[in-house]
């Protein structure tokens, strides 16, 4: 995983409560066995006005031509409910977003953002909405802070939060599985002291 | 003596199965069983065979083809190129890694949260994983069970043990008894109108009261099964004498004295009496009614005596908006009466409701139409979980039923739940559908799903619309 530590770049608005992960990556794009070719899907439904994904939809606020190269995703609350499909934080990622901004995510998605290395930042409802009215009327830019945990835009600054282990992981391209194949003695005597019938 | 602290059942789990917590790092949990199919795994094992590592315990392990299949040929490339291809890779990984796999037509495949209960792969007290979100039905068992990406899919493959952070803990109590003719998907729906389509975030939660325990296991997976349609982690009830005596005899069910042991476990792991939970919720069984969504999350959803609400029916500006949205989309106007909604198809199936009851239910209602049809402009498809599930319907002459009344009946599979396969709805469909969601362009791009029971289902293809069977 690549490291992350400070990303500044364009938002991009989607104002949409329960954004989930079938609009984020539909069903008929989840047929790869690699993990490479989602992000031309990434919200096709919304993106796209025909099935075969050849004619952008222009009023979708991703295909304006303003927010064109944006990397930040400023999103609704309750952002990428539904399938555990990681395929949607592989598609957002290979669109080119770095970081996402809400004010909750849902539980799974969230983890998967972490694990992919992509930034799912939780901000206030009050924090959010104060972005959401500036980013119609400006191209706004971000300067996302990972080790200092601050989301600063001109004279705005918010601070978020990460879980420590996950803050850690992200900053250091932690590879999860080795750490933890590090741990295999304890892991080892866990199994040692189970009932049988576990 | 020392006193402890009084336990949830999900923080019993959690104790049970903590491997380590290092300071500064995430909690490790053991997971003990491990199910996957063809669409969250093959990138797990590419990158287990990139940093050449086996899976650590292919025994806990288990595969199944579920998600893209076809439900009309156990050929492997009916539903298409991409779906083949998927599921020749599951074939090799599993070869290659050495798990047991349950491939096209083997007795038993099916949806792998219909078969891990049917096989006695699920048992109550462990930690049950699946790059699924449904994985939570498996919690009807006591277990706890939550699906995964497919990075934590390698993590448990590799070290048979994930992450986790402490969820918090919310009590759903369901007082009383339901009444005649409500179903487990009406509780669970009802449900979610209360809580909205994420008011459990964050939260593992526990269903008790009388309404939950009176419920068989299968009714007990519908409703653990919608724990992700309002944002929980996990869902759980505890086990009791209903889940030992299912759980008993099972393939892979302990036997004998470990069984008798295990059953000595289980019963330790209900919350304790004054146990704390972070929230808690209670309904009065009684009030509950048949449910239908009107709208296009799991959350948006009245009784079928009710009608579609109006965006002024909502104060807070987000809900209120949500339901502009919803009505566009589904095409409905505020104050129709739910029952005065048509639908040209209908789906009775996925890991919400395509166990034997569910179609023994949905056979019952057609029956009670004696010798109706379903609708001539009507496709209603009957698509069993599993191959188990299958032949006891066919042994007990349901698929007669249903086929006498103009129903198709298909071959297991995840089929119309998500679309993956052939399986799709058509712009401006709108269908009576046994899932569990509602997502827009879920079921098919511009399609429009209204949730509901079995019973609904089936009463909604012989009449052309939603029915209050109750009334």
């Amino acid at each position: 995983m690549e490291k992350f530590n400070t990303h500044t770049g364009l938002v991009v608005p989607l104002d949409i409560a329960n954004v989930d992960t079938d609009q984020i990556i539909p069903k008929q794009f989840l047929q790869k066995t690699e993990r490479v070719g989602f992000g031309v899907h990434l919200f096709h439904d919304s993106r796209y006005l025909d099935h075969d994904g050849t004619q952008e939809n222009p009023d979708f606020v991703i295909n304006k031509p303003e927010y064109k190269g944006a990397s930040i995703l400023l999103a609704g609350e309750n952002f990428g409910c539904g399938s555990s499909r990681e395929h949607a934080p592989w598609a957002l990622q290979e669109y080119g977003f770095k970081v996402i901004l809400a004010s909750s995510f849902a539980d799974i998605f969230y983890g998967n953002c972490i694990n992919v290395g992509l930034l799912p930042i939780q901000l206030s409802e009050t924090e959010i909405e104060q972005l959401f009215k500036l980013a119609p009327n400006a191209q706004l830019t971000l300067t996302v802070d990972l080790p200092n945990n601050t989301v600063t835009c001109g004279e705005l600054s918010f601070t978020f939060s990460l879980n420590e282990f996950q803050q850690y992981s992200l900053e250091n391209g932690v590879d999860s599985v080795g750490w933890t194949l590090d741990k295999l003695d304890t892991i080892k005597a866990f199994e040692a002291k189970m009932p049988a019938w576990q | 003596m020392t006193i402890s602290t009084p336990q949830t059942m999900y923080e019993k789990l959690w104790q049970t199965h903590l491997v380590e917590a290092a300071k500064g790092e995430t909690p490790l949990l053991y997971v003990d069983r491990h199910l996957i199919h063809e669409v969250t795994s093959p990138q797990a094992f590419a990158n287990l065979r990139f940093h050449n590592r086996p899976v650590r315990h292919p025994e806990r392990t288990i595969a199944t083809m579920d998600h893209n299949i076809s439900t009309r040929s156990i050929k492997i490339d009916a539903a298409g190129e991409g779906a083949a291809n998927q599921l020749r890779a599951l074939g090799i990984n599993c070869k290659d890694f050495g798990i047991e796999l349950f491939d096209m037509g083997h007795k038993n495949q099916g949806i792998a949260h219909v078969i891990g209960p049917e096989l006695g792969l699920t048992l109550p007290g462990t930690i049950i994983v699946c790059g699924d979100s449904h994985t939570a039905t498996h919690g009807a068992f006591g277990a706890l069970a939550f699906g995964i990406g497919t990075s934590e899919v390698e993590h448990v493959f590799a070290t048979q043990t994930l992450r986790q952070n402490k969820a918090k803990t919310m009590k759903i109590e369901v007082k009383g008894h339901v009444g005649a003719g409500i179903s487990a998907k009406d509780i669970i729906l009802a449900i979610i109108g209360k809580t909205g389509s994420a008011g459990a975030t964050g939260h593992v939660v526990e269903y008790c009261g009388e309404a939950i325990e009176a419920l068989s296991m299968e009714e007990r997976m519908t409703v653990c099964n919608m724990s992700i349609e309002f944002g929980a982690k996990a869902g759980l009830i505890a086990p009791d004498q209903t889940t030992f005596d299912y759980v008993e005899g099972k393939e892979y069910a302990p036997k004998g004295d470990v069984f008798e042991q295990a059953v000595a476990d289980w019963k330790k792991l209900k919350s304790d009496t004054d146990a704390t939970f972070d929230a808690v919720l209670t309904l009065d069984a009684k009030d509950i009614k048949a449910q239908v969504t009107w709208g296009t999350n799991p959350g948006q959803v009245i009784s079928v005596d009710g009608i579609v609400p109006s965006p002024e029916d909502f104060s807070d500006p987000v809900e209120k908006e949500s339901c502009v949205n919803a009505l566009k989309y589904m095409n409905l106007t505020a104050g129709t009466k739910m029952t005065d909604i048509h639908v040209n198809k209908v789906f009775i199936g996925s890991c919400t409701n395509s166990r034997i009851e569910d179609l023994r239910a949905a056979a019952g209602v057609v029956q009670k139409y004696e010798g109706q049809q379903v609708v001539e402009t009507i496709d209603a498809i009957i698509v069993p979980g599993s191959y188990r599930v299958k032949e006891q319907a066919e042994s007990e002459g349901l698929d007669k039923i249903f086929t006498d009344a103009g129903f198709e009946w298909r071959l297991p599979g995840c089929s119309m739940c998500l679309g993956m396969n052939d399986d799709v709805l058509e712009e401006g469909d709108r269908c009576a559908s046994t899932s569990n969601r509602n997502f827009e362009g879920r079921q098919g791009r511009g399609s429009r799903t209204h949730l509901v029971s079995p019973e609904m289902a089936a009463a909604a293809a012989i009449t052309g619309h939603f029915v209050d069977l109750n009334a």
